[in-house]
């Protein structure tokens, strides 16, 4: 196992100003993580999901070697990462992306070469790192342009080209989508992928994007008030969760009545309608029987529930 | 230790700033001001009373040096970005790199005073040059005293970024980069001969700054320069400065190590 997390704790002390008080304030534990453990194997790409202070962050920054866990055992490639934290740091590459590690008034590529110097990385090697990159990831013409005048999508382009140029084995990503665009985001998880398959690198990252997770990761972890809920596919949830389906039908002659037993009118109009049913309750052959005794049917789709609406369904059954 | 590293941030930085082209002149043009004002000023008082501690000529030399070379000496420069960085959190990310923060920062506020000096002393040291007398700034006393004040004023810059450093450390204390600086900006100020030089304080005002490390910044090359300080005194005052290098330069290291640390137990 390259990554191992076992029973990893997590509190923040807050300070709360009393109301009332102008000097007094009060002391309390937030509880971050409460009992965290899993393990990621070499070349598995993970996605981390979880409601906004579940622990997502914290989890990550603990990986990294910046956070110190209160309880529990961390450890990545046989390393406990907060004790030896320059020599980790430099295994492993790390993308918040609410944050930014380029230089604000400089040219992209001044970044990229101080951050070869700090790494310490060979010429010749970091000239086909940054070539590779550049060309899998379009920056030719960004490398040039000083990163605040960078839009969104470039920048974060080029945030994920700069925790790779040391070419790590392990990969971190907080929230590398956050924001952007669909070009730059298909961009992002194209790039993920292809490193992935090409050089085995290890992905954990997290999101609030569903198809981010979809489009990339086989496997999920969901994070809930600093509890792992669950492990496993996406395939697993989206099943057990995916509650009611949406049925668009086209008809000729008949009519529809305002209400049908067993599903649910979403929108109706002469010739066309749309329906929403629960499979485990109402059987679609008993829907269709039903249906085609009122209407002559022409068409119909039946589509999954959106993922989002899945997720949702999740995290309130959690309750989270 | 990763001098190249540290050079690199040091070129980086010093590249950035030497964009800012326009702020030079316009600091420039306040440099020049002030000088005068303050020539005009120091003349009606020798006129009132003419046996002071420095020679007319040595103190025109000062405030001429020291509008020249304000960039290095003045105690309250700051990088806007590191305050942001540690209040914002986004000290984080610099832990996620095999670097050791306080050399790189120093490397920063080292090229930001360097570069910013880099600009503005040429035009007013030239002017100053040609200023008719008792107004303009006279040649070095000696060759000998040109060097010194050169490797002193050096110095001095080393020095005043490792105070530098403390002041931006206290951000992590306070949360404030004004505040962290005005804490000890105008007491550095003073004690250091910005505002009056150092000969015309009362003489137990002038032990204390003898004894701290400020005087070392501005007040030394300054005057080694003119010849108000002779060539022994200044070459005894190097071993001072290096001392003051090394302490603070170690003490500055250690509090933001600390800081750093409680930043990795308690989360940024």
């Amino acid at each position: 196992m390259l990554i191992t997390l076992e029973n990893i704790g997590k509190d923040y002390v807050v300070h709360r100003k009393l109301p009332g008080h102008v000097l007094k304030r009060e002391r309390t534990l937030v509880r971050a993580l409460g009992e965290v453990s899993f393990s990621i194997d070499r070349g598995e790409i993970v996605g981390y999901i979880g409601p906004n202070g579940a622990g997502k962050s914290t989890t990550i920054k603990i990986m990294s070697g910046i956070l110190t866990p209160d309880r529990g055992l961390c450890r990545v490639d046989g390393r406990i990462p907060h004790k030896v934290r320059k020599e980790h740091v430099r295994h492993i590459g790390v993308v918040f992306g609410q944050r930014s590690s380029l230089w604000w008034d400089v040219p992209v590529i001044d970044s990229f070469n101080l951050l070869r110097d700090i790494y310490g990385v060979d010429k010749e090697r970091y000239g086909r790192t940054l070539r590779r990159l550049s060309e899998m990831l379009d920056l030719g013409p960004l490398l040039r342009t000083p990163a605040r005048q960078l839009s969104l999508g470039q920048r974060m382009r080029c945030e994920v080209a700069a925790a790779l140029l040391h070419e790590p084995d392990i990969l971190f990503l907080d929230e590398p989508t956050i924001g952007l665009d669909a070009v730059s985001k298909l961009a992002v998880r194209d790039f993920i992928l292809e490193i992935n398959r090409e050089r085995g690198v290890t992905v954990l990252l997290t999101t609030h994007d569903m198809h981010d997770i979809e489009a990339l990761a086989k496997r999920v972890m969901l994070l809930g008030k600093g509890a792992l809920l669950y492990d496993g596919s996406l395939e697993a949830i989206r099943e057990r969760y995916a509650g009611e389906k949406q049925l668009s039908l086209r008809y000729a002659r008949g009519r529809l009545p305002d209400r049908l037993e067993g599903a649910q009118i979403v929108q109706a109009d002469i010739g066309h309608a749309t329906l929403r049913f629960d499979p485990s309750k109402t059987s679609a052959q008993r829907l269709f029987a039903q249906l085609s005794q009122l209407v002559e049917l022409r068409d119909v789709s039946i589509q999954e529930a959106p993922l989002e609406t899945v997720m949702a369904t999740l995290y309130k059954e959690m309750g989270l | 230790m990763r001098p190249r590293v540290w050079w690199a941030v040091f070129a980086l930085r010093c590249k950035n700033a030497l964009q800012y082209r326009t702020a030079a002149w316009a600091g420039v043009c306040t440099q020049f001001a002030w000088g005068f004002m303050l020539i005009m000023l120091y003349q009606a008082f020798y006129r009132s009373n003419a046996q002071q501690s420095m020679q007319f000529s040595q103190l025109v030399s000062y405030v001429w040096l020291h509008q020249a070379f304000f960039a290095i000496v003045n105690t309250y420069a700051r990088d806007g970005e590191i305050g942001e960085m540690v209040i914002s959190g986004q000290v984080a990310y610099e832990l996620c790199r095999p670097q050791d923060l306080y050399f790189i920062w120093y490397a920063r506020l080292l090229a930001q005073r360097f570069a910013a000096a880099l600009l503005r002393f040429p035009p007013v040291v030239l002017v100053a040059l040609l200023l008719p007398q008792p107004y303009g700034l006279l040649p070095p006393a000696s060759p000998w005293h040109l060097l010194l004040f050169l490797l002193t004023l050096a110095l001095a810059c080393l020095l005043i970024t490792a105070i530098s450093m403390i002041m931006h450390t206290l951000v992590f204390k306070l949360m404030n980069l004004l505040s962290a600086m005005a804490v000890l900006s105008v007491f550095a100020e003073f004690l250091s001969g910005d505002i009056l030089p150092v000969p015309f304080m009362p003489p137990w005002l002038r032990a204390v700054s003898y004894c701290l490390p400020f005087r070392y910044c501005a007040d030394l090359p300054f005057r080694v320069y003119s010849g108000s300080i002779g060539l022994q005194e200044a070459a005894l005052s190097v071993g001072v400065q290096l001392f003051w290098i090394l302490l603070l330069g170690l003490l500055g290291h250690a509090f933001l190590s600390k800081q750093l640390k409680n930043v990795v137990v308690q989360g940024g």
